[in-house]
């Protein structure tokens, strides 16, 4: 069933493509294009987020081809489905790259089908680029980052709400679902808080299932410890479907905003879209771009999507400027290099910078992650975010953590000659802990 | 906002309060409220306020409540501030001292004043102070709590003021209260602040734990003591009502629980069809939920509080139907085969999921509380939600209805019967077949309305079903299978274990524990809780 979905897709595709340049006969169509992988869930539970950034990418690709393409070819998108199923991730990378020869891919959304698809691209050197924020502690060659590391998205949301604006928060509840992105981020938060001396007792640190639906007992949890007398407030890494039950619990107990502030590092437009806002008005979420940010940028990106889309109730979200980050830095590296050869391509793109949604321009910068704003924004009785705070400038993405003793002395530099995705500058060695 | 300027604030507002009730110069309080237009950031916004309160006016209320809600426009053209409310694509606007409506405006021409928690907090503080003196004793009475939140000693002369105008009792005692938390932040003598503390004790609640654990921190000798031993009296009373509130929890999880293997409980339970689709009929139902709240939203909006009662029956029509095409399109070929069977329904689970992720879009869509569902209410220190209330007493009503649907009817006995012999059954003239497809289109139907009533606390996407199937099959398998009472039982023990663990294990090893505390019973009694017995079982 999955194999005959994928070359129904191909099929479809090529059918499109050939009908957008149908002078050329469909033989030549193949040789005279660039081919791009798509590598996003459409079904299974991943499909809800995964599903989006699909679009954004034959979005991207159509508006390329409208431009003329990249090198005078045509882009040509190849989608395969791996299903939510992290070890199909690695086999769906093979597929595009071995069988499909695709120049570039654009995928994956959780950490753990990243990991499962790096050796692939490490053994094949194909190019990946992922477009979520995630928890760092990494950097691979062959692998861009455009989301979010932890210091271009829970650092400075922490730092918020320790200032007066944010309301000098002196209690943390640090609340996530149970698996790696949460995890690191929760252990690099906690350090941090630490070294800003906050005291042991006044951080709650929970987790819980995926998908976790009863939030009964840990609201509670979260109100009892807001009690004691110092203002608190809730930093959430709670992924994906757990949050709808986990705000409607919030609003249904009477939490507001005003009192204990939830700053969510994985809700976005999309996300509240299948949510009554109302109660949610004042609690926060950290990005890097939202669609309510008022440039031209963003409102040609809107308009144009909402027409792709032909759904004009359609949000947009930050993964879904990543993507647009990202692809546009490709086509710039690939037309600096001439050609889409990954080795040159790796070399040429450190340095390139494209505009991003939020009025400035993003880089990317040797450790294969780029440069963005930060904004924090309130939840708005409509579902989206107003920004009421933002970093004065653009915010490095920082790889290696450096409040997590064991990456505190590694740094990532994949420029000639060091060529290193983990340099311990105290051993003045490639090679330490994490990956590559 | 510096806790200064509050004082300030209040000092002002006080001042206002006690003397006759000021009005200020209409045109001058315009003139204030227009600077709301022309503010650049959060700290300019503040500024007006602070002008605004400053002058006393009640009038203000208004607008500042407009604000904190988001609902203060001013329009582009000549920056005139406005109280608005979103129509479609226009603004209905309304004068902003008066309230008198002032027309309608599109979206592009009005900006909203932007507003922040931190004005919002400013604002409910300020509003407390200044509704002291309201005419309805709720707003009095909020007003009364707002500032037993946020005390300030300045408020002391205007808080005995009022508890010697106070004529409700309720409202008079939240004023004492708020009166005993002002004291605790003043200069007044010891005996003062102990009287204040065992006041603050016999609240007994959160917020007075929160004040006076707060105290005790700052507070020296004899009153620290007190402080301390008050916490110590409130925390061990406390610790009773959270041992409820965790019997609450458990019976409002098991209640959801029950909800969701009733149907399964038909299916797998009588049926012995090992259903994998069963998940995806609550998911069906939830998504029946959804398409009726869209066309009462675009067509009948009057009607949105019966939504739930309309979606029910179409509920149990859509998934029953669909259960029966399955049963008579691809179980029926399979009884017998359980392996098979599972197979089979669980490759319909997936077609279901992708067909509802075709047609709907796999993201979340929006099913909106009715607003009897919404909010909660204490009973002591219990704080009940009402959605989990009216889940429960629905869950306790599809049960009964369904015991007595198998207990009472005809129909009930014909499926009892087929299921302890079905060649007898056959042989006394029951038409076998249809009773089987009549039975787990039942157990469908029933699972689409669990469907209406889970779409109310969680979230409607097509996975949906998937997060309670394992669940459901824990939950009769647990109780014995082919036992409504064991169903019921098994799902109120289940959430009431789950409930007492979570406090001290976590989320996470409490559900692993109570999964490996299933393993072990049924280790022990392989048929569950309620086991059935004679001979249609060894058969």
């Amino acid at each position: 069933m999955r194999g005959s979905f994928s070359s129904v897709t191909k099929f479809l595709s090529a059918g499109a493509l050939a009908a957008g340049i149908s002078l050329s006969a469909p033989a030549m169509a193949q040789e005279d294009t660039i081919k791009v992988g798509v590598l996003h869930s459409l079904s299974g539970t991943m499909a809800i987020s995964e599903t989006t950034l699909k679009d954004t990418v034959l979005f991207l690709i159509d508006e390329q081809n409208k431009k003329g393409g990249v090198l005078g070819k045509k882009l040509e998108a190849v989608v395969v489905d791996p299903a939510s199923d992290w070890p199909l991730f690695a086999e769906k990378a093979r597929e595009l790259l071995a069988v499909n020869k695709v120049a570039v891919v654009f995928g994956c959304w959780t950490s753990v089908s990243r990991k499962s698809v790096l050796p692939v691209f490490e053994e094949l050197n194909g190019l990946l680029f992922y477009p979520v924020q995630y928890e760092g502690e990494e950097s691979q060659r062959n692998v861009f980052y455009t989301g979010a590391a932890p210091n271009q998205q829970a650092i400075p949301a922490v730092d918020y709400l320790m200032s007066e604006d944010g309301g000098s928060v002196k209690r943390w509840v640090l609340a996530g679902t149970d698996y790696v992105y949460p995890q690191t981020t929760n252990k690099i938060l906690q350090a941090y808080l630490e070294s800003k001396g906050v005291a042991k007792e006044d951080i709650m640190i929970n987790y819980t299932p995926f998908g976790h639906s009863d939030w009964q007992t840990i609201v509670t949890d979260i109100k009892n410890f807001g009690s004691a007398g110092k203002k608190t407030a809730v930093v959430s890494t709670i992924n994906g479907d757990a949050n709808v039950p986990f705000y409607k619990e919030l609003a249904n107990q009477g939490i507001k905003a005003e009192d204990i502030p939830v700053v969510a590092f994985s809700v976005g437009e999309e996300e509240l879209a299948g949510l009554d806002t109302g109660p949610l008005v004042g609690h926060l979420t950290a990005w890097n771009y939202f669609q309510s940010v008022d440039t031209p940028e963003n409102a040609d990106f809107i308009a144009k999507w909402k027409t792709f889309i032909k759904d004009d109730k359609r949000v947009t979200n930050d993964p879904m400027e990543a993507t647009y980050i990202g692809f546009n830095m490709w086509v710039k590296a690939v037309e600096k290099a001439g050609t889409t050869d990954p080795d040159a391509v790796i070399d040429s793109i450190i340095g390139v910078s494209v505009p991003n949604l939020s009025g400035g321009f993003s880089a990317m910068m040797p450790n294969h992650h780029i440069t963005k704003p930060v904004l924090i924004g309130e939840i708005q009785a409509d579902g989206q975010m107003e920004t009421v705070w933002q970093t004065s400038g653009l915010v490095v993405g920082d790889e290696w953590s450096d409040f997590l003793p064991d990456s505190k002395d590694l740094i990532a530099d994949w420029r000639a000659p060091m060529s290193c995705g983990n340099f311990n500058v105290a051993t003045g060695k490639c090679g330490g802990k994490g990956t590559n | 906002m510096t806790i200064l300027f509050r004082r300030l604030l209040t000092t002002l507002l006080l001042i206002f309060a006690i003397a006759a009730p000021a009005s200020a110069d209409e045109a001058e309080l315009r003139s204030i409220i227009a600077k709301f237009a022309t503010t650049k950031n959060f700290q300019a916004t503040e500024q007006v306020i602070r002008e605004l309160v400053a002058t006393g006016d009640a009038s203000v209320e208004r607008s500042l409540l407009a604000l904190s809600e988001g609902n203060l426009y001013f329009r582009k053209a000549d920056s005139a501030v406005f109280i608005g409310s979103e129509a479609g694509q226009v603004v209905k606007l309304l004068d902003p001292l008066s309230g008198e409506a002032a027309g309608e405006e599109a979206k592009a021409a009005v900006t909203k004043v932007r507003v922040n928690n931190g004005l919002r907090r400013t604002i409910r503080d300020v509003l407390g102070t200044l509704t002291l003196g309201s005419d309805d004793p709720a707003v009095r009475l909020a007003a009364a709590e707002t500032m037993f939140g946020n005390p300030d000693p300045v408020a002391i002369p205007a808080l005995n003021a009022a508890i010697e105008k106070e004529a409700v009792a309720s409202v008079r005692a939240k004023l004492q209260q708020a009166r005993a938390a002002a004291v605790l932040q003043s200069e007044l003598p010891e005996a003062d602040k102990l009287a204040a503390i065992e006041l603050i004790e016999a609240r007994g609640d959160r917020a007075a734990l929160s004040l006076l654990t707060a105290y005790e921190a700052r507070a020296e000798g004899s009153l620290k003591e007190a402080a301390a031993s008050a916490v110590g009296d409130i925390n061990s009373k406390l610790a009773v009502w959270s041992a409820f509130q965790n019997v609450w929890y458990g019976l409002s999880l098991g209640s959801v629980l029950l909800l969701a293997a009733i149907g399964l409980a038909i299916t797998f339970g009588v049926m012995g069809v090992i259903n994998m689709a069963h998940g995806e009929m609550v998911m069906l139902g939830a998504y029946t939920t959804f398409v009726v709240q869209n066309i009462i939203r675009t067509s009948f909006p009057g009607l949105f509080d019966w939504s739930l009662a309309i979606a029910l029956p179409l509920a149990f029509l859509v998934a029953g139907g669909v259960g029966l095409a399955i049963e008579r399109g691809i179980i029926r070929f399979l009884y017998g085969r359980p392996l098979e069977t599972l197979l089979a329904t669980w490759g319909v689970s997936l077609i279901l999921q992708q067909t509802v992720r075709t047609i709907f879009g796999p993201t979340n869509k929006e099913v909106g509380n009715p607003s009897w569902m919404s909010g909660a209410f204490q009973l002591g220190e219990l704080s009940i939600t009402w959605n989990r209330l009216w889940i429960m007493a629905f869950a306790l009503a599809v049960f009964f209805l369904l015991l007595f649907v198998m207990k009472r009817t005809p129909w009930g006995l014909q499926m009892r019967a087929v299921t302890a012999n079905r060649r007898m059954a056959a042989s006394m003239g029951i038409r076998t077949p249809w009773v089987d497809a009549l039975t787990f289109a039942l157990g469908s139907g029933i699972a689409g309305i669990a469907g209406v009533a889970l779409s109310q606390i969680d979230n409607v996407s097509p996975n949906l079903g998937q997060g309670y199937i394992i669940d459901s099959f824990m939950v009769v398998v647990f109780g014995g299978v082919g036992n409504l009472w064991g169903t019921f039982v098994g799902a109120f023990s289940l959430g009431v274990l789950n409930k007492f663990l979570e406090p001290y294990v976590g989320a996470v090893l409490g559900k692993i524990l109570v999964l490996v505390l299933i393993i072990l019973f049924i280790q022990k009694r392989p048929r569950g809780l309620f086991a059935l017995k004679g001979r249609a079982v060894e058969a």
